[in-house]
C-alpha cells in the first residue's frame, strides 16, 4: 500500500462530559474508498466533525495524521486548504451570499495556500461549466444564495458539485445519499466515482448499502457506540443489510 | 490545537484608519453658547440680517427645550457651554479664490482620506465639497456643473450668492422648532453643502460632501440643503471621519431635501465618524435630523445609509410624501461594535394620494453594541391608496450585544395598506464553520455573511461606494467573533 493519506490512531473525542468516539483507528490510503456504516448516534458525524475541526468537540486521546501533517494541530480552514473536504449531512444556508461567488472565493483561498495562481472570473466560469456537466446540476442553483431555499436533494447535489470544483485530496461524505431520489443517487454517485483518482481518497458515511452499489468501497468499517467493531470488504455491507447491526454486536459479544 | 477562537483573538485589531489629526492654525470662537457667539458666527460669515435673526430665534427657542430622552441610548450629560461652536482653518485675508489656493496641509488631509481635491487627481464623475470643521475648504467641478445651471457650493457661499433660494427653502422641511438638536443646529450651523438642480436637468455626476471634524472640543453643526426643481434628478453622497480622541464630540447636522414635481433625489450616506475605543472611551455623538419633502407630484426621495461609526447615532432620515404619487424609500445598514449605540430608523408621512414608501433596515450588533430600529409610518386621512412596506432585520454577533425594534404605525385612511416584517438572527457558528471548511478564514466568513445580510441595501448605493461600504463593514467588525 502506498503512503496513507489519513491515519487515525486510537482517537477518542466527545462533547463536555460525554465520550462519543472511544478509540477509533482507521487508515485510508491513496486511491481508496472507505465506507463507514453504523446505527444512529454511533458517532459517524462526530468522526467527520472532529476530522474537519468543528469547534465544540474535545479530543481526549489518540492522534490523526493527514497528508504529512498532524491534522489536529490545524485550524479548520487550514485543513480545507490542505485538501480536506467535508460534504455536510446538513449543509447550512447563507442568505445573500451568491453560490458562485462563494465557491470562487473558496477555490482561490485553496489555490493560494497551495501556491497556485488564483483563477479570474472567466477561468472560473469555464471550470464551473465543465463540472456542471459532471453532475447534471441545475445551473440556476449557482445564481442563488448558498443553499438558500434548496431542496434537500439539491443541497446534497450542490455539496458534491463543490467537491468537484475544489478537487479535494480527502473527501468525507456524510450521508450524502439521504434525501436523494434514486435517479439523483445515480447521478451523484457517478459524479463521485469520476472524481476518484489514484492520488486522492474518499470516506463515505452511510446507513444504506444502496449507495455502495454505486460507489464501490474498498473497505467497509462498522462503527458502533464510538468504536469500529468490524472492518471488511464491500461484501460486509451486504451482510449488514441482510442481518442488521444486532448481528455484529452479538458476534462481537461472543468473540469477547 | 488552535481553535477558531484563538485564531480570531490573534487577528490584529485594525485601528480606526482615519484617526489622525491635522496641525493647522485655526481661528476659533471661545467655547460656550450665547447670543454673542451666534452674532459672532453670523458676522464672520458676513450674513444678511434675516439670517442672523433666524439664528437668534432658533437659539431662543432652543433655550426653552430639553434634550430628548425617549431614545434607547445612554450617555453622560453634554455640557453645551464646553463646546466650541466655531473653528476654522486660518485663511489669508479674503480666503482662497479657488482650490489651488487652499492650504496644502488641508489638501493633504483630504488626500489621506482618499478624497483628492486637486484638479489632476480628482475622482472622476464625482463633484466633492470638502468641509473641514466649521467651513467648506473647496468644491470641485463647480464650473462644469454651472454650465448646466446646477449650483453646488458650500452653504456659506450660497448665502452670499443665492440668498433668495436659501431664504425660500431653509427650514422649510426642518423648522428650527422641530427638535432640540435641530434648534441648536439652526442657531449655530457653520457650513454644509447647498445644491440646486434646475428644472429638467439630470445632474451628470455624483455630488458629494466630505465632512471632517479636526479640532478638539469643537462640535460640527453643518446644514445641507438640496433642491431638485421640476423633473430634475440628482444623486448625492455624504462621507465623514474624525480624529481619535478620548472625549466625546458632538455632531448635530440638519439635512433638508426638497423634490418638486417629477423630481428625484437619491441621498446616500456612508457614516464613519470615530466610534470610540474598545473600552467605549471617546467617539462622536451623531445627533442628526434628516428629512426630505416630496413636495411635487410623482416625486421621489431615496435615503440610503451605511452607519458604521460614531459612539452614539441618533438619526431618522425621513420623508414627507406630500405630492400625489410620490415615493419615499429608506435603506439602512447600521453596525454597532464594542460600546457603540445606535437608535436609527425613519419616518414616512403619507399625505398625498397613491403615495408609496419602502423601508429596509438591517441592524448588525457585535461586542456590547446596542442597535435600535425606530420607525414611524403615518398615513394621514388624505392619503388614499397609500402603501408602505417595511422590513427590519437584525443580526447578532456574540451574546453581549442587543437588537431592538420599535415600529410605530398610524393609519387614518382605510384604503391604504401597511406591511411590516421583522426578523432577528444570530450569526451562526454553523455558517462560519461551513465557510472555514471550504477554506475561508473566520474573518472572511463573517464579512461574507454580514455582506450577504446587507445585500438589499448595498445594491441601492452608487457602485464605487458600495465597494467602499463593504470594506468599511469588514473593518468595523474586525475581531468581533470569538
Ligand atoms: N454537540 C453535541 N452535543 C451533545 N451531544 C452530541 C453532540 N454531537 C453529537 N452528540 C451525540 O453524540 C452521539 C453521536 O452523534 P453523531 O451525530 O456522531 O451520530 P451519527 O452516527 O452521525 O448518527 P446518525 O446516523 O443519526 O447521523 C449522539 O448521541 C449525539 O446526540
Ligand atoms: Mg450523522
Amino acid at each position: 500500500m502506498s503512503k496513507p493519506i489519513l491515519e487515525i490512531k486510537n482517537l477518542s473525542a466527545g462533547v463536555e462530559d460525554k465520550q462519543i468516539l472511544k478509540g477509533v483507528s482507521l487508515t485510508v490510503g491513496a486511491g481508496e474508498v472507505h465506507a463507514v456504516m453504523g446505527p444512529n448516534g454511533s458517532g459517524k458525524s462526530t468522526l467527520a466533525a472532529v476530522l474537519a475541526g468543528r469547534a465544540g468537540y474535545d479530543v481526549t486521546g489518540g492522534e490523526v495524521h493527514y497528508n504529512g501533517h498532524d491534522l489536529l494541530d490545524l485550524a479548520p480552514e487550514e485543513r480545507a486548504r490542505e485538501g480536506l473536504f467535508l460534504a455536510f449531512q446538513y449543509p447550512v444556508e447563507i442568505p445573500g451570499v451568491n453560490s458562485t461567488y462563494f465557491l470562487k472565493a473558496a477555490l482561490n483561498e485553496i489555490r493560494k495556500a497551495q501556491g497556485q495562481p488564483e483563477l479570474d472570473a472567466m477561468e472560473f466560469l469555464q471550470l464551473v461549466r465543465d463540472k456542471i456537466k459532471l453532475l447534471d446540476l441545475n445551473e440556476d442553483l449557482l445564481k442563488r444564495s448558498v443553499n438558500e431555499g434548496f431542496s434537500g436533494g439539491e443541497k446534497k447535489r450542490a455539496e458534491i458539485f463543490q467537491m468537484a470544483v475544489l478537487e479535494p485530496k480527502l473527501a468525507i461524505l456524510d450521508e450524502t445519499d439521504s434525501g436523494l431520489d434514486i435517479d439523483a443517487l445515480k447521478v451523484v454517485s457517478s459524479g463521485v466515482n469520476k472524481l476518484k483518482r489514484a492520488d486522492n481518497a474518499q470516506l463515505v458515511i452511510t446507513h444504506y448499502q444502496r449507495l455502495l452499489n454505486y460507489i464501490i468501497p474498498d473497505f467497509v468499517h462498522v462503527l458502533v457506540d464510538g468504536r469500529i467493531v468490524r472492518t471488511g470488504g464491500k461484501e460486509l455491507a451486504l451482510e449488514l443489510e441482510e442481518k442488521g447491526y444486532d448481528w455484529i454486536l452479538k458476534a462481537e459479544a461472543v468473540a469477547a | 490545537m488552535p481553535t477558531a477562537t484563538d485564531t480570531i483573538e490573534n487577528l490584529v485589531k485594525q485601528e480606526y484608519k482615519y484617526g489622525f489629526y491635522t496641525d493647522v492654525e485655526t481661528e476659533s470662537a471661545p467655547p460656550g453658547l450665547s447670543e454673542d457667539i451666534i452674532r459672532l458666527i453670523s458676522t464672520k460669515k458676513q450674513e444678511p440680517g434675516w439670517l442672523t435673526d433666524w439664528r437668534l430665534k432658533a437659539y431662543r427657542h432652543w433655550l426653552t427645550m430639553t434634550e430628548p430622552a425617549w431614545q434607547k441610548v445612554h450617555h453622560g450629560q453634554i455640557n453645551y457651554q464646553d463646546i466650541t461652536y466655531y473653528s476654522a482653518p486660518k485663511q489669508k485675508s479674503g480666503g482662497p479664490k479657488g482650490l489651488d489656493e487652499v492650504d496644502p496641509k488641508l489638501l493633504e488631509t483630504y488626500e489621506k482620506l482618499g478624497i483628492p481635491l486637486k484638479e489632476r487627481e480628482r475622482l472622476a464623475g464625482v463633484a466633492v465639497d470638502a468641509v473641514f470643521d466649521s467651513v467648506s475648504v473647496g468644491t470641485t467641478f463647480q464650473k462644469q456643473l454651472a454650465e448646466k445651471g446646477i449650483i453646488f457650493c458650500s452653504m456659506s457661499e450660497a448665502v452670499q450668492k443665492h440668498p433668495d433660494l436659501v431664504k425660500k427653502y431653509l427650514g422649510m422641511v426642518v423648522p428650527y422648532t422641530d427638535n432640540f438638536f435641530a434648534a441648536l443646529n439652526s442657531a449655530v450651523f457653520t457650513d454644509g453643502s447647498f445644491c440646486y438642480i434646475p428644472r429638467g436637468v439630470r445632474c451628470p455626476m455624483e455630488l458629494s460632501t466630505y465632512f471632517r471634524i479636526n479640532a478638539a472640543k469643537s462640535g460640527q453643526f453643518e446644514r445641507t440643503l438640496i433642491i431638485a426643481d421640476d423633473g430634475a434628478q440628482v444623486s448625492y453622497l455624504e462621507g465623514c471621519t474624525a480624529p481619535m480622541r478620548d472625549e466625546n464630540q458632538l455632531h448635530a447636522a440638519v439635512v433638508e431635501l426638497i423634490a418638486l414635481d417629477n423630481a428625484q433625489i437619491k441621498y446616500s450616506t456612508v457614516q464613519n465618524w470615530y466610534p470610540g475605543d474598545e473600552q467605549g472611551r471617546g467617539g462622536i455623538y451623531n445627533f442628526v435630523t434628516k428629512r426630505g419633502l416630496c413636495k411635487g407630484r410623482n416625486s421621489k426621495i431615496c435615503w440610503t445609509q451605511v452607519e458604521t461609526g460614531s459612539a452614539i447615532t441618533w438619526k431618522y432620515p425621513s420623508c414627507v410624501l406630500l405630492g400625489d404619487n410620490s415615493k419615499g424609500e429608506f435603506y439602512s445598514v447600521a453596525v454597532v461594535n464594542n460600546f457603540q449605540q445606535a437608535d436609527t430608523g425613519t419616518k414616512m408621512t403619507h399625505i398625498g394620494r397613491n403615495t408609496r414608501s419602502t423601508i429596509v433596515s438591517k441592524g448588525i450588533s457585535a461586542g456590547r453594541g446596542q442597535n435600535s430600529y425606530r420607525g414611524l409610518v403615518k398615513i394621514q386621512k388624505s392619503a388614499a391608496n397609500a402603501r408602505n412596506f417595511s422590513q427590519c432585520d437584525s443580526m447578532l454577533i456574540g451574546d453581549k450585544c442587543g437588537a431592538h425594534t420599535f415600529p410605530y404605525i398610524e393609519v387614518k385612511n382605510t384604503s391604504s395598506s401597511v406591511e411590516h416584517e421583522a426578523t432577528t438572527s444570530k450569526i451562526g457558528e454553523d455558517q462560519i464553520f461551513y465557510c472555514n471548511q471550504r477554506g475561508l478564514s473566520t474573518q472572511d466568513a463573517v464579512n461574507m455573511i454580514v455582506n450577504g445580510f446587507c445585500k438589499e441595501v448595498f445594491k441601492e448605493l452608487p457602485m464605487e461606494f458600495a465597494v467602499e461600504a463593504q470594506k468599511l463593514l469588514g473593518v468595523s467588525l474586525e475581531g468581533s467573533v470569538g
